[in-house]
């Protein structure tokens, strides 16, 4: 069941163009559908899972490596799926209104849907290679998105940067995971889980903790790896709520609660992760509430929510856990539908600058209402899911000894969260309307099948907070799933717990907050009066530097090594390959002798080698190319006889063949060419002399060598032994080339079949174009 | 070339050397030969018919642009592989008429033949395709001007 969860995403993309195609933006209503049936399968797995049923598919893929491709459930990966298909469907339906005409719909809904399958099989995935190859998938699908809009500059720029920082931590990812396999020798992480210390009491326990923390980090936006999440905001409203909100940038979160049981627990995890998370928390929650667009608000807020869930992660207790995951579920329903009504007020205003948006309350009520319960639920509201999610987070960070101090970091963190949310849920809408003309465009409310769905995700967060109790088995059996045991007690979400620190914390942060929100000009003119001190500082700063550099370096090195000119090339490859041997002869320590198999030649073979010599000779020394090109294809025909001579026949005839036919286009090419006007200087000429006759000199070494030196047993002995009897084939060189080594003769011949393209490209494409093209590039 | 010997020769030496091309490809399993060979062999015959005729006739005589010809010839390469799919072996495992049953044995053909049949196809389909574009005046030109 579990793979045709997966699969069927990927079915469902395959169809999404043509759907578009008949059914215009209405083809998401069927997607949603689509999206809502994989819900409701997934959710009837709850008793299963709550009783904890292992359910485990896996079909063989790839079994010499260790990898299957399989497929296994925990709460966990319950929880994620259920919030990948739910909020799936509702981006759907709100994407068919909110890009209605848009002439791109169809691949939109069919990357959508790509990254909804990508996502699943991150969660559902048991073997860690197939859970890297979806976690890339997710990256492809996000730069695919982030990149919809392609004729601007700054999107395409946006999708580039995300798809770079979360591809590096995704390598560093590939390289904790190959770790992991060589320690354990599984990459199954149900057998992992069989032993869990034995991560813990490896030597290799540092490098795998921080090669797969850099894959988690870069993904979930992590400082100094968060810079691409707020560009990220180029993408379309619907994507930046489900991807870059709800569900993609959780994956580094996931990935830490899902891994916690291996790699957690140690100081070095607990130092790590709440260092990381307490300043992503601080710092992007400070920057949230000095932006004035809403998404980009919205955007740091996320960052700064996912620097808790690892600061939460980090502290490592049962109740920390329990934490991250309430406040995971809590964060993913505000916050997709605090992205979708900033989705809405900017399709409906034009405008998403937050300093001109006021009174919208009249034109877009139902929006309002959407607003006030995810805003209040992101501010921690009594009565919202929110507000159990951070009363979890306090109790975990104050009820720790070790830690109580980290709780003032929470409460930092969550005073800037519950700002931006009221500066999102309800400073657009309360206060007096702007007057005429200040929006750009005149606000009406949003068609139903937009504010349905932040409606939906505020009536969710109402609900679920109102009667926490009805998560409690899903919650505790994720909050189980990443402990990597059963609590000693249940968990039990409530709203009220007595009078106790927590709740203090919580009026304090709420108050606090409001405070913030009423003093956001002092914040603007404090940023402005710092000016770029940040810009400037700021890691992005260093992604622009790195980035610059590299295209810098790969410029330098066209220029230098493929400068346009063909005795260039020539001069690099043979002065390149003469240095590549001579170092290799160095490290096998041979030193050319006199000594070798060579029979004494015959006469003929003196006649032979005589007559290449003299040609080369003319070749070198005719002024009219004609005699040259002739004289240099005498030395070739010499070396097809020699091929006879010694036996060679198939070679002999491809020589003679391919000489000919070299001669002729040779002939062809130089007939085009202007004549010889002058020869280089004569200091040229020497280096060009001194070249020639090094590589030369090194080409016969390495053949005497390699008739020396056995560096393995030889193959062609064996090949010629089985030849007839089991390729049916009495002439080797051919079955070599036909079978036993075919795939080298395949790529061979595309190689061919490119470079002959490549021929007919360059002399096809007109000279005048191909100038500008190069002053271009 | 406007010479009359070359003509009447070339007209003679097409189909005799396209011939024993194909001779050479098909003999290639067990001797010297091959479909790189055979190719190469089946590409000159043409580039002499050139040399008499010019390139437009050849491509006349011809009939297919080298385009396809490399087109298809990758594409035959390719296929052979689908057979030792089919039996579940790695790919490109060669599958023997002779292995398969008293029905078909006596042809004594094998997917490296129709492998090698692919080469042939590429080889020639390059070797013209880069030959046709540096002889024919026509593709330097810009035709803009």
């Amino acid at each position: 069941m579990l793979p045709a969860v997966v699969f069927s995403c990927f079915v469902a993309a395959a169809a999404a163009p043509g759907l578009h195609r008949v059914l215009k933006e209405k083809a998401g209503w069927i997607l949603a559908a689509w999206a809502l049936a994989l819900f409701a399968v997934m959710a009837s797995f709850l008793p299963l899972v709550t009783r904890g049923e292992e359910i485990r598919v896996a079909i063989p893929w790839v079994p010499r490596l260790g990898v299957d491709l399989s497929f296994y459930l925990d709460g966990l990966g319950l929880l994620m799926a259920l919030l990948i298909t739910g909020i799936g469907a509702l981006i759907a339906l709100y994407s068919s209104s909110y890009l209605k005409g848009d002439s791109r719909l169809g691949r939109f809904y069919m990357s959508l849907m790509l990254f909804m399958g990508s996502m699943l099989g991150v969660v559902l995935a048991d073997n860690l290679i197939v859970l890297f190859i979806f976690w890339e998938l997710t990256s492809v699908t996000s730069y695919l998105l982030i990149g919809y809009n392609h004729h601007e500059a700054s999107s395409r720029k946006a999708a580039l940067q995300a798809l770079l920082v979360t591809g590096s931590g995704g390598l560093a990812l590939l390289a904790g995971l190959v770790l992991i396999y060589l320690v354990t020798g599984s990459y199954e992480f149900t057998e992992l889980m069989q032993n869990p210390n034995a991560l813990l009491e490896s030597s290799w326990y540092l490098p795998i903790l921080i090669l797969v923390l850099a894959g988690a980090f870069t993904k979930s936006a992590q400082v100094p790896f968060h810079f691409w999440l707020p560009s990220a905001m180029a993408a379309p409203t619907p994507v930046s709520a489900y991807l870059h909100s709800a569900t993609m940038v959780k994956a580094g979160v996931f990935l830490l609660a899902h891994l916690q049981p291996l790699l957690g627990g140690t100081a070095l995890w607990t130092t790590i992760l709440t260092t990381f998370g307490g300043a992503t928390l601080c710092f992007a929650g400070y920057q949230a509430l000095t932006q004035r667009d809403l998404k980009k608000i919205l955007a740091y807020s996320t960052v700064s929510t996912l620097g808790l869930l690892v600061f939460l992660l980090g502290i490592g207790t049962e109740k920390a856990t329990q934490a991250a995951i309430g406040f995971l579920l809590a964060h993913a329903l505000y916050k997709a539908g605090l992205f979708l009504v900033a989705g809405i007020i900017d399709h409906e205003t034009g405008t998403r600058d937050i300093t001109i948006l006021r009174g919208l309350r009249r034109a877009l009520p139902v929006t309002a209402v959407a607003a006030a319960l995810v805003g209040l639920s992101n501010a921690g509201f009594p009565g919202l899911f929110g507000f159990i999610g951070k009363e979890l987070a306090y109790m975990a960070s104050w009820y720790n000894p070790s830690f109580a101090a980290l709780a003032l970091v929470a409460v930092l963190g969550n005073i800037c969260l519950v700002g931006v949310g009221f500066l999102v849920g309800f400073v657009p809408f309360w206060g007096k309307p702007p007057g005429e003309h200040v929006l750009p465009k005149h606000p009406h409310e949003a068609p139903a099948l937009m504010w349905i769905a932040p409606l939906t995700l505020g009536l969710c967060s109402l609900g679920f907070g109102l009667v926490p109790g009805m998560l409690d088995g899903l919650v505790g059996a994720a909050a189980e799933a990443s402990w990597g045991a059963a609590f000693a007690k249940e968990v039990h979400l409530a709203i009220w717990h007595g009078w106790n620190w927590p709740l203090a914390l919580s009026v304090l942060t709420f108050l606090a907050g409001i405070a913030v929100v009423m003093l956001r000009w002092n914040i603007y003119a404090l940023r402005d009066a710092m000016g770029g001190m940040v810009q400037a500082l700021g890691p992005s700063r260093g992604y622009d530097l790195i980035f610059d550099a590299v295209v810098r370096f790969s410029k330098w090195q066209t220029r230098v090594f493929q400068n346009g000119y063909y005795r260039h090339y020539v001069m690099i490859f043979y002065g390149g390959v003469t240095a590549l041997v001579l170092l290799a002869m160095w490290r096998l320590g041979f030193a050319p002798s006199a000594e070798g198999p060579f029979e004494l030649p015959h006469f003929y073979e003196y006649v032979v080698v005589g007559l290449m010599i003299v040609s080369l000779l003319v070749t070198i020394a005719t002024k009219n190319r004609w005699t040259a090109i002739v004289a240099l294809s005498v030395v070739g025909f010499g070396v097809a006889i020699i091929f006879v001579l010694y036996g060679a026949p198939d070679l002999a005839i491809t020589q003679i063949l391919v000489e000919t036919l070299t001669l002729i286009l040779l002939a062809v090419v130089i007939f085009r060419l202007p004549e010889f006007k002058g020869l280089s200087p004569r200091r040229l000429r020497g280096r060009d002399a001194v070249l020639s006759a090094a590589f030369g000199v090194v080409m016969m070494v390495m053949v005497q060598m390699a008739n020396v030196i056995q560096v393995d047993p030889p193959i062609s002995e064996e090949f010629a032994e089985i030849s007839a009897t089991e390729a049916f084939g009495r002439n080797v060189v051919n079955v070599i080339l036909v079978d036993f080594r075919v795939l080298d003769t395949m790529g061979e011949i595309i190689v061919l079949a490119v470079a002959a393209l490549g021929v007919w490209a360059l002399l096809r494409f007109p000279q005048k174009h191909r100038r500008k093209e190069f002053n271009h590039l | 070339m406007n010479s009359m010997i070359l003509r009447v020769a070339a007209q003679w030496l097409l189909p005799t050397l396209l011939l024993i091309s194909l001779l050479v490809f098909y003999r290639g399993h067990n001797h010297p030969g091959g479909g790189f060979i055979g190719g190469l062999l089946a590409a000159s015959a043409f580039v002499l018919y050139a040399f008499a005729f010019g390139v437009e006739a050849t491509r006349r005589q011809l009939r297919i642009d080298p385009h396809y010809l490399i087109a298809v010839g990758l594409l035959v390469a390719g296929t052979s592989m689908l057979p030792s799919l089919f039996y579940g072996l790695p790919p490109w495992t060669g599958i023997w008429t002779i292995e398969l049953g008293k029905y078909v044995s006596f042809l004594k053909q094998g997917t490296p033949v129709w492998f090698d049949l692919g080469v042939y196809l590429t080889v020639i389909g390059v070797t013209l395709l880069i030959y046709f574009s540096l002889a024919e005046d026509s593709y330097v030109e810009d035709p803009t001007n």
